[in-house]
């Protein structure tokens, strides 16, 4: 029983390894998706400047040492600040902007429910003595309907 | 007031201080003649501290942006450095703030060029934002209050730097 847990154990490390290899190998197409050339304000997928060329050949320096994705973002962080993530962090203050969307839908979505319902409650639009605007009378229909015969195609 | 009165104010107003904010700090213009020099304290870029524009007070400072990934900066880098080395001293300096740049990168211009004066880094920009530059390099000459004296948007040469910074400076070597 022992020995068949253990067996079992193994296969699931086996099987685990090669997925937490691919998570660490970092490549310079992926993180060009995630940074920005600092210079240009663009991605740095989309940025060809003099300092973009430097910011791609430090990516792949930090590659070829074996860098995990992580740690090639940390580093840039290092040189050029936060602003070169195409993403803020999300932690301190940063992370007010995942936050304040959110919290700001669910106010709305609130604010138009709470709207709803009492104006459900209230049965609906009120009578406020306007008067409302009719429809044509029988005779002049008939007429409307003869005018607009008169222009079928 | 009712309460969706005070409601509906609030949300306006929070709109208008957004709209505001959003305007103000969508940038600053380049600093002109008589601005305070702003004074942000910056990493040495060889790692040994840092340093802020009030250490300079006392001192004309020729404060130069540049990045080593930017051909005019090393065009006129050779100029700044003869300048230091004629008028480098306790009355004046020129201050290189590299920004926007590799450190490793930044430190073998440094060497390349042979240069003397101290290195600020200004690696997020923030610095160079706040003198309102829009590119590299840019220079400004600060006097001993802080104040900036001229600003140059674009490369330096050595006419213009004999025709327009020294007649500022103390004679002889300052």
């Amino acid at each position: 029983m022992r020995a068949r847990g253990l067996l079992i154990a193994i296969l699931m490390l086996a099987a685990l390894a090669p997925v937490a290899a691919a998570e660490q190998r970092a490549s310079l197409v992926e993180i060009e998706k995630q940074v920005m050339c600092p210079v240009c304000g663009t991605l740095l997928q989309l940025a060809e400047s003099p300092q973009a060329q430097r910011e791609k050949a430090f990516i792949k320096r930090l590659i070829a040492a074996g860098k995990t994705e992580a740690q090639i973002k940390d580093a840039l962080v290092v040189e050029y600040g936060n602003e070169v993530l195409a993403l803020p962090p999300d932690s301190g203050f940063s992370l007010s902007a995942y936050v304040v969307p959110i919290v700001a839908f669910l106010i709305a979505a609130l604010a138009l429910g709470l709207g709803v319902w009492r104006w459900r409650r209230a049965g609906g639009p009120k009578d406020d003595g306007t008067p409302r605007a009719a429809g044509p009378s029988g005779e002049d229909a008939e007429r409307l309907d003869a005018d607009l015969a008169r222009y079928d195609l | 007031m009712s309460a969706r009165s005070f409601i509906v104010v609030l949300a306006v107003l929070a709109v208008v201080g957004l709209l505001v904010f959003g305007l103000a700090s969508k940038g600053s213009s380049r600093l002109e003649e008589g601005d305070a020099a702003p004074t942000a304290t910056l990493p040495l870029l060889d790692g040994g501290g840092s340093e802020s524009l009030t250490d300079y007070r006392g001192r004309w400072v020729l404060v130069n942006f540049w990045a080593s990934w930017c051909p005019p900066c090393r065009a006129e880098t050779p100029a700044l450095e003869e300048f230091q080395q004629r008028h480098g001293g306790p009355r004046f300096t020129v201050l290189g703030i590299d920004t926007q740049d590799l450190s490793d990168d930044a430190q073998a211009f440094v060497e390349k060029f042979g240069l003397s004066y101290p290195q600020l880094r200004d690696g997020n920009g923030d610095t160079a934002d706040e003198y309102g530059t829009t590119g590299v390099p840019e220079t400004f000459l600060v006097d001993p209050a802080g104040k900036v004296r001229l600003a140059v948007p674009g490369t330096v040469d050595e006419e213009y730097l004999r025709e327009e910074v020294e007649p500022f400076l103390p004679n002889g070597k300052s």
